[in-house]
């Protein structure tokens, strides 16, 4: 049996009140006007190892293709350098965009499973809900024991040289107002997304 | 004297202790005062934006309100990161009002005043404009016996706010790193991402752009590589091993802090170059224990 | 509602307009209200009053029954007012006792209620008709066209019109702030879409306008103040010296040959700094008028007075050359003027990360159209800045400063067809690998697109995506020494490095960098890209808001060589159609001061857009020129004593009309 795939885009899996949403959230006000000159994945440091470059996933949205967008590995490979919106000549916050796709990808567990960045991510964020401050040793310990523990044997080079030169520190300090912090997180917002 | 309102950020607690040490020292030297921040918090990063980011600027807004208590008008953020999430705070919260709005009632909810016009600067920014390349080179009093240097500005620090120095071909830490004597080169990738996390995440990507950082500033004629971020610093020292197929590299990455401390005479041990992974051999050349001080004719 | 010369008898017409106004608005029942009140003798409804019997109608009407006002309630006054007025006049009224209402666009045409339709438009009526009762005679006023032209700019633009006008017998002055006319073609190699030679083209058109008996050609000058109005310019051209007598100088070129600069030092502005001039020049071989240019910056004469002026001994018994020579101040009456100033193109500077002035082989269109030109810095061998290497490759960036919000918006509309040109030339100069890398490929022209097909087929690389980097960074053995263009190929789909000798920056058109100052001096107006603004984007595009003085070429938006030639024809023409008429006529709806309520306090001054308040000071008093006067009304509403009044506009009459839609019947 030969393998061939069929690629073909319906109008029915369209959300366009997606796009339209998605444009009013702080920062993505100009995503409409994208003439696709591709300079933003031309100099994207992470646009070749992307499954859809910057330019297509603006293109996305446009045309109103949510599931393609959410899950696709780019909003993870982002790594918020910012070059993109420094470039574009419409003065596309991209970077915006790509922050707001991640949260919706995160909302709508749409994000791929085998790309571990969100559960760095979500470490990060219950480690700060937990201290106040972070400790990088044990967010990356905690983030490599719940995606893949394999990782910490390729890390241990880097976690001895670390030890080496002093600067593996396990001191996990907290903040004085932490019950203020942990209120002022939780304050009544209303529904943004 | 210039006082500022100083905002650590977790890093430089750990792996980006060398920085905050050097960046004490050369502020001490240079009579510049930092008031850490009582019981700051973490800024978020990019990991909180990801998640939450009413959340993401709640968390930072408690750090700019706990400064303006504390009566400062500016806060100096070494690390590029936290220096580009208080200020894009800063910022939105001031645009927006929907932003505002929530920030300023979660901020209550703690008894904090509310966010008003704060200014957030980077080391890099502060020393160029209110110490000036003439009177660090007016203050140096060590010659400058190392190589040449490839000036690493990363992005967060540049983009999208422009006021610490052109998004382009940036030449504020060049200039800062002639008046402690060094050269520096001409190199294209002054400002292309270190990738931030994902060398922690998606180890080969996050590696591989850090390997084309150093190859190309090697290729340039560099001997080592200044940085002004904790993240970049440890990015591009402690994945030399696995870089230039197999073969590895052994180049320093330093703070721009600890050359500038070295210049001005700072005691070699505050500096923090027993916190270097690679390039060891270079620094005891560069740096050495025992050195004679030189006063600038 | 009695007019001082005893009763008022209006005849008013409801027009129906076919279906437009009747189908919603019950015109009998307009008209038959209508007649009902005092001082209306006749009151009409009607299919089509803009119709030659609609018209007949009106004038028979003031003939039979005496009518001594008229009122016309149909379509909007931009269609036909000047059809009813000229009715009226015909019948032997003055046409400005006629008033229209517009119960189309106004009412049938925003409304679907046709009782509250038809109300409103008997309130508009009965409005019009109290009005019409105070309104006054009127007469056009007159202005004399002075036949001789200013022409501002001596490129293709001010060219072609100079000559048009010239042609048919007017007296024109060219005046050129540079050296030499021919603007920025006698710049290029080749034009598109035909590789025409540019300076083929256009010299024998630059050698027409020297011999034109009809036209005085003053290079070197630039005007220095315009006033007046529409027919009646009066306008100071400074004209500064080269330093050579143009009547005196044979142009024999000897004074250059023999300069005490042996080598040429000076950077060459007419090269794109790309070769080197002596103090003494002439700009291009065929520079027009053929006279050098002694540059007093670089001049050893004005910088120690110490030189041994080989150059006058060369001149010998001509003595053409005079280093005492003074700038000259002309003083001329003009009845139109045509702006054909031009375009600047942006600084690449702008862009910094495509590296123009930090990599060396970065060069702009504009630098390139003079390597490949013949008569350019390198007689047309493409070489890179070393002076001696010929490119293997080259990446041609179009949209560099065009469709951008960093730097210009608006798309440059020429840079797509040239950058095309410039490949087709480099390739064929140098046989190298060509790329373009574009956003959208804009060949709308005629022989456009099949200019692109000819380009696609000489093996050209269009690449559909715009560069984002301009860098020296090295991946691989065949990209160093080479500028590598990193860019996503949007139609291949993948990200991509492609490594070049040479960087070609297709740079867009800006207005000049003094153009807010040139509009002012001609009290013209900008768009807000900075282009001077035409009357109408669509049926006027080359009058302004001042009559009389027109735009053509660049200076009011980027356009090709066919399109200038075509729009200098156009402001020519226009020009032309104002001087065959011998004057124009002005709508009195001017402003006026009453003097003796004028109380000298200036107010009305500084507000008039269109500078037409001057103020007495022998008499303390405001005086508005009804020739400058464009009718804003903005003055009358400010004048805190109510000295300034409006023709057509006075105060009695708006109080009516106010009253007469107020009465409730």
């Amino acid at each position: 049996m030969i393998q061939i795939s069929r690629t073909m885009k319906y109008q029915q899996e369209a959300v366009p009140e997606w796009s339209e949403q998605l444009r009013e959230l702080p920062g993505c006000e100009r995503v409409f006007s994208c003439i696709q000159c591709g300079t933003c994945s031309g100099t994207c440091p992470l646009s070749i190892y992307m499954d859809y470059t910057p330019r297509r996933i603006i293109q996305l949205i446009r045309e109103g293709f949510k599931t393609e967008a959410l899950s696709s590995n780019t909003i993870w490979l982002c790594a918020s350098c910012y070059s993109c919106a420094a470039h574009c000549p419409q003065d596309i916050h991209l970077t915006d965009v790509m922050y707001a796709l991640k949260q919706q990808a995160i909302k709508e567990g749409l994000y791929p499973k085998h790309l571990p960045i969100p559960v760095l991510a979500r470490e990060f964020y219950e480690g700060v809900k937990r201290n106040g401050r972070n400790s990088e040793f044990w967010v990356v310990l905690r983030f490599a024991l719940k995606s893949n523990p394999l990782l910490l044997l390729k890390m241990a080079g880097s976690g001895l040289d670390l030890m080496r030169t002093g600067r593996l520190s396990l001191k996990s300090e907290r903040i004085k107002d932490i019950e203020g912090l942990r209120r002022e997180l939780e304050a009544p917002r209303e529904v943004a997304r | 004297m210039s006082e500022y309102a100083y905002f650590p950020g977790c890093s430089l607690r750990a792996t980006g202790m060398a920085y905050e040490k050097s960046l004490l020292e050369v502020f001490r030297i240079l009579g510049l005062k930092l008031n850490e921040i009582e019981d700051w918090n973490c800024c978020g990063a990019t990991s909180y934006m990801s998640i939450d980011e009413d959340a993401a600027f709640v968390l930072s807004a408690r750090n700019l309100a706990l400064a303006a208590k504390q009566g400062a008008s500016e806060v100096v953020a070494p690390c590029s990161a936290c220096y580009l999430v208080l200020r894009k705070t800063e910022d939105y919260a001031t645009r927006y009002p929907t932003i505002r709005k929530r920030v300023d009632e979660a901020l209550q909810i703690a008894e904090l005043p509310p966010i008003d016009w704060m200014k957030v600067r980077h080391p890099v920014e502060v020393l160029f404009n209110d110490v000036g390349v003439g009177m660090v080179k007016a203050k140096t009093v060590r010659k400058w016996q190392g190589g040449k240097l490839a000036c690493y500005y990363g992005c967060q620090m540049l983009r999208p706010y422009y006021e610490t120095d052109r998004p382009q071909d940036p030449i504020r830490m060049d200039e800062l790193m002639h008046a402690a004597g060094a050269t520096t080169i001409q190199w294209a990738l002054k400002t292309k991402c270190c990738g931030g996390s994902l060398t922690g995440t998606i180890r080969e990507v996050g590696v591989r752009l850090n390997e084309i950082l150093i190859a190309e500033a090697v290729r340039k004629g560099a001997e080592a590589i200044v940085t002004c971020c904790p993240l970049c610093q440890f990015n591009l020292d402690a994945y030399q091993r696995e870089m230039n197929g197999g073969r590895g590299y052994d180049i320093p990455i330093l703070y721009f802090t600890q050359v500038l401390g070295w210049a001005l005479g700072a005691d070699r041990d505050k500096l923090g170059f027993q916190h270097s992974i690679a390039g060891g051999k270079v620094l005891k050349q560069w740096f050495p224990a025992r050195e004679e001080v030189m006063a600038n004719a | 509602m009695h007019d001082q010369n005893g009763s008022v008898r209006i005849g008013v017409y409801i027009c129906h307009c076919g279906s437009n106004i009747g189908s919603v608005v019950d015109c009998k029942a307009v008209s038959e209200y209508i007649a009902t009140l005092p001082g209306v003798v006749v009151s009409r409804d009607y299919k089509y009053m803009c119709s030659e019997p609609g018209q007949e109608m009106l004038e028979k009407d003031i003939a039979e029954h005496n009518l001594n006002r008229i009122v016309v309630a149909s379509c909007s006054p931009h269609l036909h007012e000047h059809t009813f007025r000229a009715a009226t006049a015909k019948g032997g009224l003055n046409q400005y006792f006629m008033a229209m209402v517009n119960i189309r666009e106004h009412d049938s045409w925003v409304h679907t209620d046709k009782r509250a339709a038809t109300r409103k438009a008997q309130d508009l009526v009965r409005a019009a008709v109290a009005r019409v009762a105070k309104q006054k005679p009127l007469d056009k006023a007159r202005v004399d066209i002075d036949p001789k032209v200013l022409i501002v700019g001596g490129g293709i633009a001010g060219i072609h019109a100079a000559l048009t006008l010239a042609n048919a017998g007017k007296k024109v002055y060219l005046v050129e702030r540079a050296p030499t006319i021919g603007g920025h073609m006698a710049k290029f190699d080749k034009t598109f879409p035909t590789l025409d030679c540019a300076a083929c083209i256009l010299t024998p058109k630059m050698s027409a306008v020297r011999a034109h008996p009809n036209i005085t050609l003053w290079t070197m000058a630039e005007v220095t103040s315009l006033s007046g109005y529409v027919g009646n310019y009066d306008v100071q051209v400074t004209r500064h010296t080269r330093y050579i007598d143009e009547d005196l100088c044979a142009g024999c070129l000897e004074c250059i040959a023999a300069c005490v600069y042996k080598q040429a030092k000076v950077d060459d502005e007419f090269n794109e700094g790309l070769g080197k001039r002596k103090p003494i020049y002439l700009p291009f071989p065929q520079a027009i008028p053929q006279v050098p240019v002694i540059d007093r910056e670089t001049c050893i004469e004005f910088k120690s007075g110490k030189c041994k002026k080989t150059c006058l001994e060369a001149c010998g018994e001509r003595h053409a050359i005079n280093f005492k020579l003074e700038d000259k101040v002309e003083n001329v009456r003009v009845g139109t003027v045509i702006v054909a100033t031009g375009f600047q193109t942006v600084d690449a500077k702008r862009l910094p990360y495509y590296g123009y002035g930090v990599y060396p082989n970065v060069f702009t269109s504009l630098e390139v159209e003079r390597l490949v030109n013949a008569s350019g810095p390198t007689a047309g061998e493409v070489y890179l800045r070393d002076g001696k290497t010929h490119p293997k490759s080259v990446g041609i960036i179009h949209c560099v400063g065009s469709r951008d919000e960093k730097t210009n918006k608006w798309c440059s509309r020429v840079c797509c067809m040239y950058s095309l040109k410039l490949a087709h030339l480099l390739k064929e100069h140098t046989g190298a690998e060509i790329f373009n890398f574009y956003i959208d490929m804009r060949t709308p022209g005629k022989g456009f697109e099949e200019f692109y097909q000819r380009l696609l087929n000489e093996g050209v690389h269009c690449i559909r995506g715009r560069v984002a980097e301009v860098t020296d960074w090295a991946l691989n053995p065949s990209e160093e020494g080479k500028l590598v263009l990193r860019v996503e190929d949007t139609l291949l789909g993948v990200v991509r490095r492609i490594p070049v000798d040479m960087v070609v920056l297709s740079v867009g058109l800006e207005p000049h960098k003094d153009a807010q100052e040139v509009r002012r001096l001609f009290n013209i107006t900008c768009s807000t890209e900075g282009f001077f603004l035409e009357r109408h984007p669509k049926l006027a595009p080359v009058n302004t808001f001042t009559d009389g003085i027109f735009l053509a070429g660049c200076c009011q938006g980027p356009k090709d060589i066919p399109d200038t030639v075509a729009q200098a024809g156009a402001a020519a023409a226009e020009a032309m159609a104002l001087i065959d008429a011998g004057y124009v006529e002005q709508e009195p709806n001017t402003a006026y001061v009453i003097e003796e309520d004028c109380s000298g306090c200036k107010t009305c001054v500084p507000l008039c857009p269109y500078s037409a308040i001057a103020f007495r000071e022998d008499k303390r008093k405001a005086e508005v020129n009804p020739v400058l006067c464009k009718g804003c009304g903005t003055c009358v509403a400010a004048c805190p004593s109510g000295s300034l009044q409006q023709h057509l506009f006075e105060d009695d009459e708006i109080f009516a009309e106010i009253e007469g839609v107020l009465v409730h019947a």
